[in-house]
């Protein structure tokens, strides 16, 4: 009986947002369409609850509940946290644009509360199966949600694109964990790492199942050459759905790659590092030149998504506690500049009208100095200029990879850098080099304005006063990986 | 009394953070629609950025070369990084030259821009409270943040207010020194996991192997030498010259350029002294080449900025030359340079933009005959003219002299060779002169020009009497350096390979 309590008391964070889910959904029923605000109160609400659980239920220890299966520590606790709070800014910012186009709905917000509930649960996966289950929660409602437009052919064929792309990733992931299932019998991380510390790591079918798992986190992530499905999925889902891709779902993502590669695989260290070696290099040099030839703001961001997604791969391939935790310090920045990005283009969108274009931003200064300072933070953040924090991301990630001894690869990167910096550049030149094309001005609500000029300064005081942020990803990983 | 004592004894941080902050309140308040109420907020920002250096010359203590003001405060403990500042006798007439001339550039800009005045007054401010912070920064990080966010402004600055070629120029001028930069960003990170700090004293006293040091100054001299800049990376400069406004020019050739000369004294040679050393050769050739070589092609030049840029080019040669012969004579003689040229090419840059003002041309051929509608502004030109070619009397001609006299005991044909400069120098700056001061007044538009107006009389004249006094008593300048000179040549001369059977 106690233990039932303990497991419950667990993952009361998790039960707050599965409970509240269904219950929007219920609610969405009986309301009228003008009065469903409540729907985005109740959904906020939920997010702060789970978040106030999560800090109320934290304790510096790991536990461990459900047999094993889900593990409550200050990694997960933190993981959460972000994904929590940044769910709640996204939904600050896509409240106009849904409606305005018709789509807020009860089931908007319930599926991304499904969604959140599912990366809580992958952010808490000690188990194979747990992490499947949460994978499969999360990917089957951001299939569902980038198609939410339906009347939309090019959303219907992302999500298309999206759909049959994912399963086919999840598919090879679970084949993977079979055979590791099948080498060591177990599915607990924690016990495969000890019979893998004791027979000899260099099995050919391990090695093979390896291989497996890390594809299906390649896909999750989008690294190359995993990536096909980022771009065309970017551009395809409503905007309000791309910013949610592309931010929150990485920590969870982050989280199973920890959970799986860091924890239950620990022992074939060597082999996964050379795995995601090779993945990085090509993602920094796909991502990066590829992001050139855009000129569609959505899809410049998803090459340029690829290509951050290739230096947080420098962080956990250098195998150390260091580079985990470097990694995930670069996830965070990567998250806040990532909701300010696709803020920014919500923010300039108006009926009718979707700001994707990079030529929709000419001459922003002119028409709103303070959008397009906001604007300039951000994107000088991407391209790792100093004083923002996505100066420091690099430089965490950088110096791990270059304390495992990958001395060329990080040449390499830096490199890669600079040619990503044009494209970055060439985004803030549009800004304040040339004449608008157009006159009118921005709308958008007083609270949406305010968190993301927030959101937007905090990479700039991020970047100079960095240390608290370092201190909780230490934090995290320290006290949850030994 | 208490914000006496932070004046006391935080010098550097008020020098670097209160042109910031001016430069964020003239974000905040100005705008076009207040012209004059931003223009005079901002000079009152960098005048009172200027005085806030002047302790660093009332204070100094001359007879020591180590560092002083030093400042240190914890800033990011999980990598071991600081908030220190210091500076040393080399560094503190940079940042008295970069306080100056923010002061200039803003009264240079008075009457000529009128569109986004606050972003244009506060880019200066900040830019130059962020320079600062590179000649002061004595930790690696710190250095290399406010070298990068230095970049930012200037970009802004020549994509804003540049000429018609501006967003090539500013985007090569961004990409150059951020791929440099990157490099020396590797390097920093190298030398942390050697030594567990990012102090730049504890990189002095490290040890490191003779491929370990080449490794180490090839990643600084790609960050300095694009700076700088040195033949063949140098490319960038015309090309941002040209297109920047005439503020922006002046700060790029006046500091900018002496950020690469002095980041190789203060980083790339003092923790590699023996790849200094051993490539020594290999740097002097380029000096060399950038001396000789791009005099010749500042001779071919059609426009008046371009010329310039390439003269200082021709003369930051001189700089990395008087480096590595490794003399006291010759590193002086650099640092001399480093600041005469920081006058005089802001004062060219600054003629050329009273022309541009009145004629919007930059080309020698539209003017001829100048003298005979502006004879306070030839004046004034012949007279930095004559600098530029390092006439005696002029401080062009100090810094130039001490290099060659260092050059002749260390090689004649170097010597010989740098010696050209003395007759290239003259003949493209004066012919340029010639071209457009003097003759027949050809062009009607020339025959319609007026004199200097107050304001430019008063830059143009602070700017000369800097250019003659620093030529007629140069100890100004060597009091600051003698000593810090003597200590670094005598830290050069130490090797830091590891000996040999330990």
């Amino acid at each position: 009986m106690e233990n039932i309590q303990f497991d419950l008391m667990a993952v009361l964070p998790e039960l707050t947002v599965l409970c509240m889910a269904m219950f929007i959904l219920l609610a969405d029923l009986f309301l009228k369409p003008k009065n469903k605000i409540v729907i985005y109160g109740l959904a906020q609400f939920t997010l702060f609850a789970a978040a106030y659980f999560t800090v109320g239920t934290h304790t510096p220890a790991v536990g461990y509940a459900f047999s094993g299966m889900f593990v409550d520590d200050t990694l997960s606790d933190v993981l959460k946290l972000m994904i929590l709070l940044g769910t709640s800014v996204m939904f600050v910012y896509t409240r106009q644009y849904m409606q305005l186009r018709n789509m807020f709905r009860g089931e908007y917000y319930a599926l991304v509360l499904f969604s959140v509930l599912g990366m809580m649960i992958m952010v808490s996966g000690q188990s194979m199966l747990t992490i499947y289950i949460g994978l499969e929660l999360l990917s089957l409602c951001l299939y569902s949600l980038v198609a939410l437009d339906r009347d939309s052919a090019k959303s219907s064929e992302a999500a298309m694109k999206y759909f049959v792309l994912g399963a086919l990733a999840s598919g090879m992931l679970l084949y993977g964990m079979s055979m590791i299932y099948g080498m060591t019998g177990s599915l607990n991380l924690a016990e495969i790492t000890s019979v893998l510390q004791e027979s000899s790591p260099n099995n050919p079918v391990l090695i093979l199942g390896l291989v497996f798992i890390v594809a299906g986190l390649a896909f999750k992530f989008g690294a190359v050459p995993f990536q096909m499905w980022v771009p065309d999925v970017y551009q395809g889902a409503p905007t309000s759905i791309t910013m949610l891709i592309g931010s929150v779902p990485k920590f969870a993502a982050f989280a199973i790659a920890i959970r799986l590669l860091a924890q239950g695989l620990q022992p074939l260290t060597a082999d996964w590092q050379e795995m995601l070696l090779i993945m990085a290099v090509l993602s920094i040099t796909i991502g990066n030149i590829t992001a050139i030839a855009q000129t569609n703001l959505k899809r410049m961001l998803a090459y340029s998504t690829i290509s951050h997604i290739g230096f947080l791969l420098f962080g956990l391939m250098s195998g150390s506690l260091n580079g985990f935790a470097s990694s995930l310090f670069y996830i965070s920045a990567y998250v806040l500049m990532t909701l300010a990005g696709f803020g920014m283009i919500l923010l300039l969108s108006r009926k009718g009208f979707e700001a994707e274009h990079l030529d929709d931003l000419k001459g922003l200064n002119q028409r709103s100095p303070w959008t397009a300072f906001l604007m300039l933070i951000t994107m000088f953040s991407m391209a790792g200029v100093p004083p923002t924090i996505g100066f420091y991301a690099k430089f965490t990630v950088l110096q791990a990879a270059l304390q495992a001894g990958y001395i060329w690869a990080v040449v390499f990167a830096v490199l890669m850098a600079v040619i990503g910096a044009f494209y970055y550049l060439r985004v803030v030149k549009l800004m304040y080099f040339d004449a608008p094309q157009d006159s009118l001005a921005i709308s958008a609500p007083y609270d949406m304005k305010f968190i993301l000029s927030i959101n937007a300064v905090a990479l700039l005081a991020l970047g100079l006063m960095p240390q608290t942020l370092m201190n909780i990803c230490g934090a995290a990983i320290g006290r949850s990986l030994q | 009394m208490l914000h006496l004592n932070i004046l006391n004894h935080h010098v550097l941080s008020v020098a670097i953070w209160l042109p910031i902050l001016a430069g964020i309140v003239v974000l905040l308040l100005g705008s076009d629609n207040k012209a004059a109420f931003t223009r005079w907020l901002a000079l009152a920002g960098s005048l009172a950025a200027f005085f806030a250096t002047l302790p660093l010359y009332t204070k100094y203590d001359f007879s020591k070369g180590a560092f002083q003001f030093e400042e240190m405060v914890q800033w990011i403990p999980s990598f071991n990084i600081n908030y220190h500042l210091g500076v040393d006798g080399i560094a503190v007439p940079l940042i008295l030259l970069t306080s100056f001339t923010t002061v200039i550039v803003v009264i240079a800009a008075w009457e000529v821009i009128t569109k986004n005045i606050a972003q244009y007054m506060a880019a200066f401010l900040i830019m130059s409270g962020l320079m600062i912070g590179v000649f002061s920064a004595l930790d690696g990080i710190l250095y290399y943040v406010f070298w990068e966010a230095m970049l930012i402004p200037m970009f802004l600055v020549i994509g804003i207010w540049g000429g018609v070629n501006r967003v090539y120029a500013t985007i090569k001028f961004f990409l150059y020194t951020l791929l440099g930069s990157l490099l020396m960003l590797v390097a920093f990170i190298f030398l942390f996991h050697k030594t567990g700090s990012f102090e730049v004293t504890d990189y002095y006293q490290l040890p490191l192997s003779l491929n370990e040091q080449i490794l180490i100054f090839m990643a600084f001299f790609m960050a300095f030498a694009v700076k700088i800049p040195m033949w063949p990376v140098h490319t960038w400069l015309p090309d941002a010259h040209v297109e920047a406004p005439t503020g922006g020019s002046v700060v790029l050739a006046a500091i900018m350029l002496k950020l690469g000369g002095y980041s190789f004294l203060r980083f790339a040679m003092p923790i590699a002294p023996d790849a200094a050393h051993y490539l020594s050769g290999f740097m002097i050739t380029l000096s060399l080449i950038a001396i000789v070589y791009i005099a010749l092609v500042a001779l071919v030049q059609k426009d008046m900025k371009k010329l310039i840029a390439y003269s200082s080019i021709s003369h930051m040669g001189f700089v990395t030359l008087g480096f590595f012969i490794f003399s006291q004579l010759g590193l002086e003689g650099a640092i001399v340079q480093m600041i005469s040229h920081g006058f005089i090419s802001a004062a060219m840059f600054l003629c050329v933009g009273v022309l541009y003002d009145r004629m919007h041309s930059r080309q020698i051929a539209d003017y001829g005959g100048v003298v005979n509608t502006m004879p306070i502004f030839a004046a004034f030109m012949v007279l930095f003219a004559m600098a530029n070619s390092g006439l005696p009397g002029t401080s062009g001609f100090v810094g130039e002299f001490m290099v060659i006299l260092a050059a002749v005991k260390y090689n004649f044909w170097v010597a010989f060779l740098a010696a050209t400069t003395l007759i290239f120098g003259a003949a493209y700056t004066l012919w340029m002169v010639k071209r457009v001061f003097y003759g027949d007044v050809a062009n009607p538009k020339v025959a319609e020009l007026k004199d200097l107006n107050r304001r430019e009389f008063l830059i143009l004249a602070v700017l000369a009497l800097m250019v003659i006094g620093f030529g007629v008593y140069p100890k100004l300048i060597t009091d600051f350096t003698h000593v810090s000179a003597m200590q670094w040549l005598d830290h050069m001369a130490i090797s830091k390979l590891p000996v040999a059977g330990l």
